[in-house]
């Protein structure tokens, strides 16, 4: 293991963090909040110390091995999300907007990973400064901190292995890139992610949003992530825009390959995409069965859909903005919900879950195993989209899902400690861990009432779910960290 | 610019390396999926599975909007296919690998004309020119021709006590009055680009630029002339061997070549009346001996395993044999070979790299004073470039002394109105000169030599 060039790039990183946290600082020096303004100056201070001391004292020197592996690049990854998770809690702490640090880092976390869990119970009294930089948290984290500085990598540098950083931090089973070169491919997909937040802000203006409160509600929805600025969330919003974020939501959990391909006029390979099929027709379904759910509830058929998309398109895109409170739903409603938190959006997009592609992937691959049993001797193989599926990414799926449920069932045992109901503890070990948010129970708005075991578990269960498990599972184990 | 390489074994993966070096956006296309993930795990490119030969395929790696398509499968037959639909799905330029000797005689042009193929490249006689030149000139262990032979570049081996250990190049110009420059020197894993006071060592690797008379000139006042080598043995019956022999043959050489499948030693012998074809395990030293190692001039191991070669080269030169010369496939194995002692080593798919990375390089500048030949010499660590002075070059006229290229380039020869000078500070380029430079390897992320004007500072 190639300590020094792990701990250099995440120095850079930090010091990437250190210029992004410098968009809050003018913000709140525009809403002439100073001592907020003054807290962002002591964090990129202190980011741009760490960063700088790590880049200087670690920069490789000529002939120095830099070349990475894939063991390398899980470890950055890792490093990479807790240090600018703890260093991105900084501002949070040191301004008072958050009293204790524990508290700051599940704010940060939550805002990286795209949770959109929050601990703060009195939202509207936060300073402009702190909730941008929330927001911005979700908008960064959603298309990944290492994949930005891939696009801001200078143009000579040696880019062959970076894949590795990109395979093990962007979601989904497969990653393939959208042009040869990696730094053009997360140029890319940096442009398409700008376009489109840029798109959601100028209709959510359209709708009679301030330029603060639509840049913030579209910094959340880009990321999928669902930090909102009100304590409703999005109940006391218009129709329009509720529909407007609805769209978006959707839009922004669907693979930024598929954009790619509009862009290139390949309709056809867009619209014949097996997962984005899937992800629509799931989420058609979802609504129909919540509408049918809820037109008692609401005794009007229209109120009735806008509520169901607004739900199925915030849970199952992992974003969690909510329109109703949903511990009032139905029981049938709830069960829906839970289980499109689980699936999730689809892979290669800002969302979480365990993505649409790998659900698919593990029907079809037990579709097979189970035919195998009936007929000993008969051959199958595994395609999505024409192409067949590689058994080496079957055997990684399999070790992933087994995985995904035992960090799941032991976030679940240790929040169990805690005095809340077994609705509560499951509810709120899915929600983080698979990125959403909201839970049922009493962690339908926020998280302040948890322990503190408990939100560290939480924390580590939204850094767990965002990388899909396997990087920190690395991190952890001390044989990764040897030098051979 | 953007480039397609169809096939990526041994060839197409050296092609890839260059290429991506160079900073082009290259797309891997490979029917295998591990040979594909096994190379952009390491290099950045993009993957694409599926048969080169396939419309679809050829769409998804985007091929309407490549500049350049290479196509080096195993099959000569796919190659051609995939390049003629590629050029007719929009690729700019295409060059297909074709090695088969039924194709690569009269018939070649007409193929390459119908199938509009911008180029065909055949490593194999590729090499076997390489390893004629060599031959030619036994005394370096590498040739390069530049201009139509006008100029040639060797690269000498120093061999312990020889009579330059110690001088400087200024005396030994004063000491030999030979009319050569001594361009690029590489020491160890060093690489210098020498001036007047710069002392030579033993053991050192010297390129020469001269003419090919003076050259010789100057290798027999270094009494390191070795005369043609007039018999050679050749071990493997490969398509090296069939394309060196019969340049060997035409030119008047005796080539003994020894090849163990009886079947394969029936169609050499029908393709080659002039050589001798024994059939016996040339691994074997007695089969060596017995057929006369000892008296050869050269010896040339041209079998598929490189440990083979290797190991039979060395055996080669302890039984004295004049020059021998080793031919290496995996790229690695050549500083591997050359730590053991083996000087001259021929690795066919460098070659072919430097042919399809000078014609990228040619195509992505062809306004201008641009590039006509290029070789990697060496072993990798500088560049001999060719160009063709265009009308808009800005030192033309001017001395060389004032003209100050970049650090790490020398301007090592002009060719004016079809004569060869060999430049001193008062020379000068002109329209219409062609102008031999060599550069050191440059680090990664600098930019690559693609017009003449590129080595001004």
């Amino acid at each position: 293991m190639n300590r020094k060039i792990v701990f250099f790039t995440v120095s850079r990183l930090i010091l990437l963090e250190a210029l992004l946290m410098i968009l809050p600082l003018v913000v709140s020096l525009l809403y002439l909040e100073y001592s907020m303004a003054l807290s962002f100056i002591i964090s990129v201070g202190i980011a741009a110390l760490c960063g700088g001391m790590g880049w200087w004292f670690l920069r490789p020197v000529k002939g120095e091995e830099t070349r990475l592996y894939p063991r390398e690049g899980f470890l950055i990854v890792a490093l990479a999300w807790i240090s600018t998770s703890v260093i991105g809690a900084v501002p949070f702490y040191i301004s008072g907007e958050i009293p204790s640090f524990l508290d700051a880092f599940f704010e940060t976390v939550s805002g990286f990973t795209t949770t959109g869990a929050t601990i703060l119970t009195r939202i509207e009294e936060m300073c402009h400064g702190a909730l941008l930089w929330r927001s911005f948290t979700h908008w960064i984290g959603g298309m990944g901190v290492l994949v930005l500085m891939m696009a801001l990598s200078p143009a000579g540098e040696e880019q062959g292995r970076t894949i590795h950083i990109m395979r093990a931090e962007m979601p989904g089973p497969i990653v393939g890139k959208l042009v040869p070169k990696v730094r053009e491919t997360a140029r890319l997909l940096y442009l398409l992610y700008i376009g489109l937040t840029i798109l959601e802000v100028l209709f959510l203006l359209f709708g009679g949003m301030s330029l603060f409160e639509a840049v913030v509600h579209a910094f959340a929805t880009a990321g999928t992530g669902g930090f909102g600025i009100r304590a409703d969330s999005f109940a006391s919003y218009s129709p329009y825009l509720q529909w407007t974020v609805s769209v978006f939501m959707l839009l922004f959990g669907v693979n930024f390959n598929i954009y790619y391909l509009l862009i290139l006029r390949r309709f056809r390979d867009a619209f014949r995409n097996a997962e984005l099929r899937c992800y629509f027709a799931i989420a058609v379904v979802a609504t129909g069965i919540l509408t049918v759910n809820l037109i008692p509830v609401f005794q009007s058929f229209g109120e009735a859909v806008r509520v169901s998309f607004f739900e199925v398109s915030s849970i199952m895109t992992t974003t969690g903005f909510g329109v109703v409170d949903i511990n009032s739903l139905p029981g049938l409603s709830k069960a829906v919900l839970l289980l499109l938190m689980m699936i999730g959006a689809c892979a290669g997009s800002t969302g979480g879950g365990l993505k649409v592609a790998r659900v698919m992937l593990l029907f079809k691959t037990a579709r097979r195993d189970l035919r195998r049993l009936l007929h000993p001797r008969s051959v199958g193989v595994v395609q999505m989209d024409g192409n067949r599926v590689e058994d080496y990414t079957l055997r990684n799926l399999s070790t992933f899902s087994a995985l995904y449920a035992l960090i799941l069932l032991a976030t679940f045992f240790i929040l169990s400690f805690d005095a809340f109901d077994f609705e509560t503890n499951f509810s709120a070990a899915v929600s983080c861990f698979n990125n959403i948010g909201p839970a049922y129970g009493a962690a339908a708005s926020d998280y302040s009432a948890f322990s503190a075991v408990s939100k560290l578990a939480l924390s580590f269960a939204m850094l767990f779910g965002r990388l899909e498990v396997f990087p920190l599972l690395l991190a952890c184990s001390p044989s990764s960290w040897t030098k051979k | 610019m953007n480039i397609i390489i169809a096939g990526c074994g041994k060839v197409g993966g050296t092609i890839l390396k260059r290429l991506v070096g160079e900073g082009h956006n290259v797309t891997a296309l490979d029917q295998k999926a591990d040979v594909v993930s096994s190379i952009t795990d390491i290099h950045d490119v993009m993957g694409i599975v599926g048969n080169a030969a396939d419309c679809e395929t050829l769409e998804k790696a985007g091929v309407a909007s490549t500049d350049l398509f290479v196509a080096v499968t195993e099959s000569d037959d796919t190659n051609m296919l995939s390049c003629f639909l590629a050029k007719k799905m929009g690729a700019g330029h295409t060059i297909a690998r074709i090695r088969t000797p039924e194709y690569n005689d009269d018939s070649l042009s007409f193929m390459r004309q119908q199938l509009e193929l911008s180029m065909s490249v055949n490593p194999e006689r590729l090499a076997a020119e390489e390893l004629y030149n060599i031959l030619m000139m036994p005394a370096a262990v590498k040739v390069d021709h530049f201009s139509r032979r006008t100029f040639e570049m060797v690269e000498i081996q120093l061999k312990e006590e020889s009579v330059l250990d110690g001088m400087t190049l200024s005396e030994m110009r004063n000491q030999y009055k030979a009319n050569v420059l001594i361009c690029v020197v590489s020491r160890g894993a060093e690489t210098f680009i020498p001036d007047g006071s710069f002392a030579l060592k033993s053991g050192d690797r010297i390129g020469v630029c001269a003419t090919h008379a003076e050259l010789q000139k100057y290798l027999k006042s270094l009494r390191l002339m070795k005369k043609q080598s007039r018999s050679v043995m050749i071990l493997g019956g490969s398509r090296i061997a069939y394309y060196l022999t019969k340049m060997l043959t035409a030119s008047g050489a005796d080539v003994k070549i020894i090849e163990k499948d009886r079947e394969h030693c029936e169609a050499l012998c029908e393709m080659l009346p002039e050589a001798v074809i024994i059939n016996g395990e040339g691994s074997h030293q007695e089969v060596l001996l017995e057929e006369g190692l000892d008296s050869m001039d050269a010896f040339v191991s041209l079998t598929g395993v490189d440990e083979q070669n290797i190991l039979i080269s060395m055996f080669a030169s302890t039984r004295g044999v004049p020059k021998v010369i080793t031919k290496i496939s995996r790229t690695e194995m050549e500083s591997m070979a050359g730590k053991l002692g083996l000087d001259t080593i021929v690795v066919p798919r460098k070659i072919v790299s430097d042919v399809v990375v000078r014609y990228a390089r040619a195509r992505q500048n062809s306004l201008g004073s641009h590039i006509e030949t290029l070789y990697n010499v060496m072993g990798g660590q500088a560049e001999a470039l060719e160009f063709r002075v265009g009308p808009d070059f800005p030192g033309s006229g001017i001395p060389l002394r004032e003209l100050k290229p970049k650090p790490g380039i020398l301007v090592a020869g002009i060719v004016h109105n079809r004569k060869p000078i060999i430049p001193s500070g008062d020379s000068f380029i002109s329209e219409g000169d062609m102008v031999v430079v060599i550069a050191r390897h440059r680090k990664s992320g600098e930019p690559t030599l693609q017009d003449l004007s590129d080595i001004l500072g």
